[in-house]
């Protein structure tokens, strides 16, 4: 699954620039969820099987595939609901403490 | 603040007050479905059902429409009814509400007010039950939960009084009143018993007083039936005002009436309100006072009967007033605003009135909003008529321009 | 992440006379933002005679999305429901909201009670007294074990404002939440105020 296309948005200024009625192009996102969280999901690949259950699992789609067998996430869109931890059959992903340093 | 050492001091929402108020009024059958922001009224209810401290029938329907057919069915067998709803909830009800006037049923319902799709909204202003006022029912704006428990027991005195006998609509701001949190005095169920007598109809099937009920006219008898509900609704100012002044004498709080004014007395621009936004404006007014300008304002409590004596009598003396509507009747202007002028029809000197439309879908109207809405009334007297006129409905903080 | 915040950018107080006092709270949703500021409000109401009101600000509700709630509380009824961005108190429950935006909505007397996993960032600006920082998220861990933090927000806004007292605050604890929880919520509360009194005293 790829990542979603991050689209940057401007509010209308004018009137003129408002679409007639609620319609507007679809299939992209125009701000990343990594704020959201307070604890992110690591995965420990030795342990990973690649049974792909937290892929099947997550709520925002944001767990992919990788050539190797076994998963990734995708940290802009993660929102840390440690659903696919909860999940995981073989104890392969902590849910870790998010150190906020920027 | 009351001193009634009986009642229990609560920090409740605009929801939980009414859900309050409906135990107090000790109805016997409550039909519900739930729709923001009225859901948690419902759920309260539920809940003092299931625990037992309110003791009806509670059911739960699949839809609105079913919502309002239920609480008919329960009317017409003379039970006291109650059901809430909101938005796309109560246009779905919508022939059901003049079923339910049409065949006088003193129902009491409360509309959580929200905004109509499309676009979807969840947020609050007045379209749901302004685009109902034609419907038969009676409707009251309240401003805080205080005055809606209270509207909510008076509702069913007023509704079910024998010159009335009309359903009630009691309309609280969606989120900005009905999630919001504030102290409450809920009085003793004693009280309430002594202010509120049990149901009492002529209209009810009966096996001793067999009734033919809902049935259908003809030309040569309609017009009858629709006039004795005008009638009704226009007797029920009379009942409003008497149910409100002998409820100040048990419980001590009095909400003046069909309208309710503040600095109104020498004001010179008055604006009309209806809802809890008039919280804001009695600020905004405070502060154009200590300027020295004579502000006021008019909170139309009942938007049906409408009070139309009470507002000729309060704007007459104005130099300009204005009309907030949380509403806008597409392709005119809107609604209150089509009311208020049309009380001041025929009278010897017009003020000149701005509406002013706002708060639509959600936006927030501030103190400034309001104190620039009063600037605008103190200077169109001076404008010339066509200047005047051309800029006579006027929406309100706008996030983008709007000029061509 | 800022190390140092610019308070001249901050909007003075309008002046409404009277007593009136406004805290926003800023947090994430199922952070307990909005039951916060209820807890004030309850307090101040039920507890200490004054009027109080308490909403947050109405937008979609998820985990994770920035939730904004108010609570004004004043000697005489309010009526005023309009969200209000000039604050006495700031209360920032999440590190990660605190950004130039967020100060604008603080009074020019306003203060900043801050839940930080570092603290120690915010000692030099400690001696103005703006800004208390305080690790509520260990705090709530190591009492209920999880990273609720409102109850210790609330705590450490008592503590530093005094608004309302310690004890209206653990009644208004056990008025709204069910005897399981209000006892550890009292700990709590009590932990964080005793970690920002020993702040501002000590």
């Amino acid at each position: 699954m790829d990542k979603p296309e991050l689209k940057n948005f401007t509010k209308p200024e004018s009137i003129k620039d408002y679409p007639v009625g609620p319609s507007f192009s679809g299939g992209h996102l125009v701000s990343v969820n990594s704020g959201w969280r307070t604890f992110k999901p690591v995965v420990a690949l030795d342990t990973c099987t690649g049974c792909y259950r937290c892929y099947l699992v997550c709520p925002d789609g944001v767990i992919v595939k990788t050539e190797a067998g076994k998963v990734a996430v995708d940290y802009d869109f993660c929102k840390g609901c440690g659903v696919c931890a909860h999940e995981c059959p073989f104890d392969a992903i902590e849910m870790v403490k998010e150190d906020l340093q920027k | 603040m009351m001193h009634n050492h009986k009642n229990e001091s609560v920090f409740v929402s605009g929801d939980e007050a009414v859900a309050l108020g409906v135990r107090l009024s000790r109805p016997h059958v409550i039909s519900a479905y739930p729709i923001t922001p009225q859901t948690i009224v419902v759920e309260r209810l539920s809940e003092m059902v299931e625990d037992g401290s309110l003791v009806a029938r509670y059911i739960h329907v699949e839809s609105e429409h079913s919502a309002m057919s239920a609480a008919m069915g329960a009317s017409s067998v003379g039970a006291r009814a109650f059901t809430a709803t909101s938005s796309q909830g109560l246009l779905y009800m919508a022939e059901g509400l003049h079923y339910a006037s049409g065949g006088r049923m003193p129902i009491v319902m409360m509309n959580a007010n929200r905004s109509l799709a499309l676009p979807w909204s969840i947020f609050g202003d007045h379209r749901d039950s302004m685009s109902m006022l034609d419907s038969g029912w009676i409707q009251v704006y309240v401003e805080d939960a205080q005055e809606a428990l209270d509207m909510t027991i008076q509702a069913y005195r007023i509704a079910e009084d024998s010159s009335v006998l009309t359903p009630l609509m009691i309309n609280l701001d969606g989120f900005i009143l009905t999630h919001t949190y504030e102290l409450v005095e809920v009085p003793p169920q004693e009280e309430v018993d002594s202010y509120l007598p049990p149901f009492s109809t002529p209209n009810k099937m009966s096996l001793e007083d067999p009734k033919s009920m809902g049935f259908s006219t003809s030309p040569a008898d309609n017009m009858e039936f629709k006039y004795q509900q005008h009638k009704a609704m226009m007797d029920s100012r009379e009942v409003i005002k008497q149910a409100d002044k002998e409820y100040a004498e048990i419980f001590g709080r009095s909400y003046n009436g069909l309208i309710d004014c503040y600095q109104c007395d020498n004001a010179e621009y008055i604006l009309v309100t209806a809802g809890s936004v008039t919280g804001t404006a009695r600020v905004a007014v405070d502060s154009m006072r200590s300027k020295g300008i004579k502000a006021g304002v008019l909170r139309i409590r009942f938007m049906r009967p409408f009070p139309e004596q009470e507002v000729r009598n309060t704007l007459a003396g104005a130099a300009s007033y204005g009309v907030l509507d949380k509403d806008i009747s597409f392709g005119y202007e809107g609604t209150m605003f089509t009311n208020v002028n049309s009380a001041l029809s025929g009278t010897a000197h017009i003020p000149r009135g701005i509406n002013f439309i706002g708060g639509l879908g959600g936006r927030d109207i501030s103190v400034q909003d309001i104190e620039e809405m009063f600037e605008a009334l103190r200077l169109c007297p001076a404008h010339d008529y066509t200047e005047y006129r051309k800029n006579r409905i006027r929406f309100v903080n706008m996030g983008v321009s709007i000029h061509e | 992440m800022l190390l140092y915040l610019n308070f001249q950018n901050t909007v003075s107080n309008i002046a409404t006379g009277g007593n009136m006092i406004k805290v926003r709270w800023l947090g994430r949703g199922g952070q307990g933002g909005f039951t916060a500021s209820r807890l004030l409000g309850k307090a101040a109401s039920l507890f200490e005679g004054k009027y109080a009101m308490a909403f947050p600000s109405f937008g979609p509700e998820r985990r994770g999305a920035p939730v904004l709630a108010f609570t004004r509380i004043d000697d005489k009824k309010i009526t005023d429901r309009s969200e209000f961005d000039s604050a006495d108190y700031l209360v920032i429950m999440d590190e990660s909201l605190l950004d130039e935006s967020a100060m604008t909505s603080l009074s020019s007397e306003g203060k900043v009670i801050l839940n930080s996993a570092a603290p120690q960032r915010y000692s030099s600006l400690a001696g103005s007294r703006r800004i208390i920082a305080l690790d509520a998220t260990t705090v709530a861990l190591e009492i209920i074990n999880r990273p609720i933090t409102n109850t210790a927000m609330f705590g450490a806004l008592v503590a530093a404002s005094n608004i309302v007292t310690l004890n209206s605050a653990l009644s208004s604890i056990e008025a709204e939440m069910k005897p399981a929880i209000a006892a550890k919520n009292k700990d709590i509360v009590k932990k964080a105020y005793d970690l920002v009194k020993e702040m501002i005293d000590g």
